[in-house]
């Protein structure tokens, strides 16, 4: 059995350049979130289960549909960052990539339904 | 140099045999909520496509919702939503080297779950 660390093996060769910047972009994106949450339970939890037209009148206004886009962006963003390391930590090899390429993509394509719903109901 | 007996090592004890803690729990229960909540962030971007569809549409993805699966659904969605909240907040509490003791951990831990069900309680009598 051998006791040397994966620190002893990585010294010396310098860093990997972008080792914080997933850090930091949980952190910024978690930031965001703290404001956007609230704004966007209260903004659209009142208009869960109101009738079709309320629905679109509330959300061709700026404020609302703002929030709504912002939280939708953001959440898929963090969503994203967050599934990547707990796949990480869980799945190895090729399904690790598999599985991290799939959450890309599904937060991606919730991003872009989620702005082109949103888009067309305010304009 | 570089692949001497990887992963041969002693590790240290782990989930099977450490006993449950607080500030373990809180930890993968932060981990669990978030990712759960993949079901109702895509609940809730199916049920603008739907309104910005058709009235027909919407009346489908807002029955849905609002049905009594589709409450429960969106009722645990808040609670693991304010939960994983407060939990982001210790995280960004701790970021800055504050509170990493463990009395100062577990109090904090309290003030997560304690916390996340008063909001929940909160959202469902205004929401």
């Amino acid at each position: 059995m051998s006791y040397l660390t994966d620190r002893k093996r990585a010294t010396g060769l310098g860093s990997a350049k972008t080792g914080t910047e997933h850090f930091w972009l949980m952190k910024v994106s978690s930031v965001a979130l703290l404001l956007l949450i609230p704004l966007f339970v209260f903004t659209f939890g009142p208009m869960l289960g109101e009738t079709h037209e309320n629905v679109l009148a509330y959300f061709a206004r700026p404020f609302p549909a703002i929030v709504a886009a912002l939280t939708i962006g953001v959440t898929f963003m963090h969503f994203k960052n967050g599934a990547q390391t707990m796949i990480e930590d869980y799945v190895h090899g090729t399904s690790q990539k598999m599985a991290i390429i799939f959450v890309i993509c599904l937060s991606y394509a919730a991003v872009a339904t989620g702005l082109f719903a949103i888009a067309r109901i305010a304009l | 140099m570089a692949d001497v007996n990887r992963g041969n090592r002693p590790l240290s004890p782990h989930l099977t045999i450490y006993r449950p803690q607080l500030t373990s729990m809180t930890s993968i229960l932060t981990r669990i909520t978030g990712n759960a909540m993949l079901i109702s962030a895509l609940l809730i971007v199916w049920w603008f496509l739907a309104a910005a569809t058709s009235p027909e549409a919407y009346a489908i993805a807002n029955g849905f919702l609002t049905s009594w699966f589709g409450d429960l659904v969106m009722i645990f969605s808040v609670l693991g939503l304010w939960y994983h909240t407060l939990a982001g907040v210790r995280h960004l509490i701790w970021d800055n080297g504050i509170g990493l003791d463990i009395p100062t951990a577990e109090k904090m831990g309290w003030a997560v779950v304690i916390g996340s069900v008063v909001l929940t309680i909160i959202t469902i009598i205004l929401v």
